[in-house]
């Protein structure tokens, strides 16, 4: 945080120089474990509780003559939570968290000190489905810094370009999400 | 229904849920997100909400479902986005909504373009965005 900005002018960019060299840079590198059956059966019923998700997520039989010809995992599945394979035993969502300025910490930076972050939205671009005994690699790249007023002052917004691989290579996901900071 | 009767203005069945800490908690364990303005009023008024509001990916996650249940083994969701306008706060029943605001067909079938939306029980737009899917030939 800048000196203007410690002295009380909201006003003040939330953007540092340290932080503007950032962009572009890629931020994580992670390889899942393998997706197991469980891993997709819980997710789906976590998302359609209390009532019953579709069979071709838990049911082989049905999913066996499902489009998919087997089980799949919901587009929406998150197959790096609560740890990864690669960095070794890394956690992934809680450190993030915890933490508004991991995003820049994790580049070996000072963050803008900002008290608060919030999911601000999400852009998706789906591939090839995830399956039971895959291993996504995820890469995240720093891709923008945008700042707006708001009610709560001076808002940041930052935007993170990710693309998920399976793997045989293919893209399984690429998104363009954004956190909101203030 | 097959992908010839599908026409702009078409609207998709309603998903919708009571959400709370029964939701958002299963949420959390699958996600890893056990973060404090998901489970602590507290910690959601501090962060200057109401209380605590549930996950952003939950909503997500509901706004594939009502394309999805809609879709069913037709075709596959291409794209969807998504903005937050407002916090889930607890208690709140929650509709994930779609409509058709666009058909075009393709080599390989027909690309059904939507508005697809979360709301609460007064109609207010939480988090408003767009799919596209790809319905078999």
């Amino acid at each position: 945080m800048n000196e203007s900005k410690k002295e009380g002018a909201t006003l003040c960019s939330h953007i540092t120089d340290e932080m503007r060299a950032l962009v572009g840079r890629e931020m994580r590198r992670w390889v899942s474990f393998p997706v197991s059956s469980s891993d997709i059966r819980r997710w789906a019923i976590a998302v359609y509780y209390p009532e019953c998700p579709p069979g071709r997520f838990w049911d082989a039989e049905a999913a066996a003559v499902s489009r998919y010809r087997g089980i799949v995992a919901p587009e929406d599945f998150n197959p790096f939570a609560w740890m990864v394979a690669q960095p070794k035993g890394q956690s992934t969502m809680a450190a993030v968290a915890d933490n508004p300025d991991a995003i820049e910490n994790g580049l070996h930076a000072a963050g803008p000190g900002l008290k608060h972050a919030l999911n601000g939205g999400i852009n998706i671009a789906y591939g090839v489905p995830m399956r039971p005994g895959d291993v996504i690699t995820s890469v995240m790249t720093l891709a923008e810094y945008r700042e707006r007023p708001g009610s709560l002052g001076l808002m940041l917004f930052t935007s993170i370009s990710t693309v998920w691989t399976n793997q045989s290579g293919e893209i399984a996901k690429t998104s363009l999400s954004t956190v909101i900071r203030y | 229904m097959s992908s010839l009767a599908i026409k702009v203005g078409d609207e998709l069945p309603v998903f919708q849920r009571r959400t709370g800490l029964a939701e958002w908690n299963r949420y959390a364990a699958v996600n890893d997100e056990f973060v404090p303005i998901h489970m602590d009023d507290d910690a959601g008024r501090a962060a200057g909400f109401q209380g605590a509001l549930g996950m952003g990916n939950l909503q997500i996650a509901y706004l594939h479902n009502v394309v999805r249940d809609w879709l069913g083994d037709r075709g596959r969701i291409l794209t969807l986005s998504c903005r937050f306008n407002a916090p889930n706060l607890k208690g709140t029943i929650i509709c994930a909504r779609g409509h058709v605001t666009a058909v075009t067909p393709r080599e390989n079938g027909v690309e059904i373009a939507l508005d697809v939306w979360t709301a609460d029980a007064d109609g207010n737009r939480l988090a408003p965005g767009a799919c596209t899917v790809l319905i078999d030939r």
